[in-house]
């Protein structure tokens, strides 16, 4: 079990020694064309992710944004009669490939979702332990170092040390997704999926949230869906903006917001539709 | 114009809530009556040899009758749950709606069979091949458990919202682990809640034991020997509805009261069983749990 924890370390250290802010880029779709049955959602979207940064993907609601991510670690497949096609690259791989293992792509990309889901009838240490036990992680010290570490990168720590086995349930709705994020993280991704991780909070929880990612980017590369146009402006490095299943446009988040070369964009981000 | 009848509307309205509160009255007049009559009647019964003894004994006892009882809801258990959690889970999570549609109909069939049909169904299949014996009533119990059990679990692991599982796939665990290990557990509640339903419909089930377990008046075989051969499973075994069936016919008035005792006894064992799992789920869950 040793080894488990001496890659997390290990993982660690190599990412923010191998790659300065936005510098290499590790993942990226290409000509995503993904949907239900019958119907279309996304019609070939192509995107390159950059690296310990946040990248925030915008538009309003059905346009597909969080098909897009969804598609990204391979959750999508999951749902009845849902398709892609396309090819998502990381570290030179195509993960789409159907010999590759969805287990194993997303042991690498962890997901948050919109409304905070702690498992029911779970403590807190488990709700953060089970992703590890699960994995083949048994011995309590290596485990109780763990869930404190994804804890505190969650920045829930302090206020969860003490009541670590109470239901995760009990927790107010923006600890909850706090500690969604700390059991997503506890597995040791390296890039991090948020489907609009604050629509189901409160302002306060919100900014939490913000400051949080602030800090994970330094070590995740964080890919969020938003439907809230500031919370893109305040947090995001590049700015995604994909309107009917397909990309209008895509830049750094200052260029998209002060000079939209799309008059959709502009229409979008000065609040016309949406 | 507007036409004032509201004075008539509130006698109209006190009116029906009176017929409400009488036909509450009324239906508590059974209950209160039939808990009067068994805590009277069992009481005189009930002392420290009543648990221990066998039914011929002096006093008399039900002692082989709680004894086999245990030993048929055993067997009942072991059959039905590990069937029933499984038929659940598929239906839950893995039926496609062609199938699932049959399975369903065929558990509400299921439980819907008279619990002395399963009897006489267990009687000519297993019975007449290898005689009376706690595990042919163990067998037709399960039967009766085995739809209830297999429903409520179908609906607890169905109410666990689907991001759950979007959750435990997310972090990069196999499918069969999340269901399993985090979906499951999550419905657990639930399940137990439906588990223990299960055996206290059938604990007081007396059709089916008839003639299966068939009865006893003595204790199952409890040698070290016939236990880890299984020798009491093989055997016939008393029960507490077959004793209350077999006494409640005697012409001694002392016999009827043993039927009387065992009836308080198994009441009281049911409702045990309710009330504790009630308290355990929520001292093990907390409230929001069950």
């Amino acid at each position: 079990m040793s080894t488990v924890s001496n890659n997390f370390a290990g993982s660690l250290v190599n990412r923010s020694a191998a790659a300065p802010s936005g510098a290499v880029s590790r993942l990226s779709a290409t000509n995503i064309v993904a949907g239900f049955g019958e119907h279309t959602v996304l019609k070939g979207v192509s995107l390159t992710i950059s690296s310990q940064a946040v990248t925030a993907i915008m538009g309003p609601s059905g346009c597909g944004k969080s098909t897009f991510i969804r598609c990204l670690n391979r959750l999508h497949e999951e749902i009845p009669r849902a398709w892609m096609k396309g090819t998502v690259m990381l570290d030179g791989q195509d993960i789409c490939d159907p010999q590759i293992d969805p287990v194993a792509v997303r042991r690498k990309i962890g997901m948050v979702f919109q409304r905070p889901n702690p498992f029911p009838t779970f403590s807190i240490y488990d709700n953060v332990a089970v992703g590890l036990r699960l994995n083949g992680m048994k011995r309590r010290a290596d485990l109780d170092e763990r869930v404190e570490k994804s804890l505190r990168h969650a920045a829930l720590w302090d206020e969860v040390q003490d009541r670590l086995d109470r239901p995760g349930t009990s927790l107010s709705g923006g600890q909850q997704q706090r500690l969604c994020i700390a059991r997503a993280l506890a597995v040791d991704p390296e890039i991090l999926l948020l489907d609009e991780p604050c629509s189901a909070l409160d302002p306060v929880g919100t900014e939490r949230i913000e400051e949080l990612l602030i800090q994970l980017k330094k070590e995740y590369t964080i890919v969020m869906v938003t439907h809230n146009i500031q919370q893109a402006g305040r947090i995001a490095d590049r700015t995604v903006f994909l309107l009917m299943g397909e990309l209008i446009e895509q830049g750094a988040t200052a260029d998209i917001f002060t000079s939209p070369k799309d008059p959709r964009t502009e229409a979008f981000i000065s609040g016309r539709f949406g | 114009m507007i036409v004032n009848n509201a004075a008539s509307r509130r006698w109209k309205n006190r009116l029906a809530l009176c017929v409400m509160v009488a036909m509450v009255l009324a239906s508590l007049v059974p209950l209160v009556s039939l808990s009067w009559t068994l805590v009277s009647k069992g009481i005189g019964a009930v002392n420290w040899q009543f648990f221990y003894h066998l039914p011929l004994a002096t006093p008399r006892g039900v002692g082989n009758a709680i004894l086999g009882s245990a030993l048929v809801l055993l067997v009942a258990t072991l059959v039905a749950v590990p069937v029933g959690l499984l038929v659940g889970l598929y239906l839950a999570h893995f039926a496609q709606d062609r199938m699932a549609g049959p399975t369903r109909s065929l558990l509400d069939v299921m439980s819907g069979i008279p619990a002395i049909v399963v009897g006489m169904f267990i009687y000519s299949v297993v019975v007449q091949h290898f005689g009376f014996s706690a595990l042919a009533g163990g067998l037709s119990l399960s039967m009766i458990m085995l739809p209830i059990f297999a429903r409520t679990t179908e609906e607890a692991i169905k109410a666990i919202p689907p991001t759950v599982n979007e959750a435990g796939l997310a972090l990069g665990l196999p499918r069969r682990r999340v269901i399993m290990r985090i979906v499951l557990r999550s419905a657990m509640p639930a399940v137990l809640t439906g588990f223990f339903l299960a055996v206290a419909r059938v604990g007081g089930e007396a059709a089916p034991l008839l003639f299966t377990a068939f009865g006893s008046n003595s204790w199952p075989s409890h040698s070290v020997k016939d236990i880890v051969t299984f020798k009491p499973l093989t055997e016939q075994v008393a029960s507490l509805p077959q004793i209350i069936y077999e006494y409640a016919k005697d012409p001694r008035p002392e016999v009827v009261s043993l039927a009387w005792g065992a009836s308080l006894l198994l009441v009281g064992m049911i409702l045990t069983i309710r009330l504790g799992t009630n308290m355990y789920i929520r001292y093990r869950y907390g409230k929001g749990g069950a």
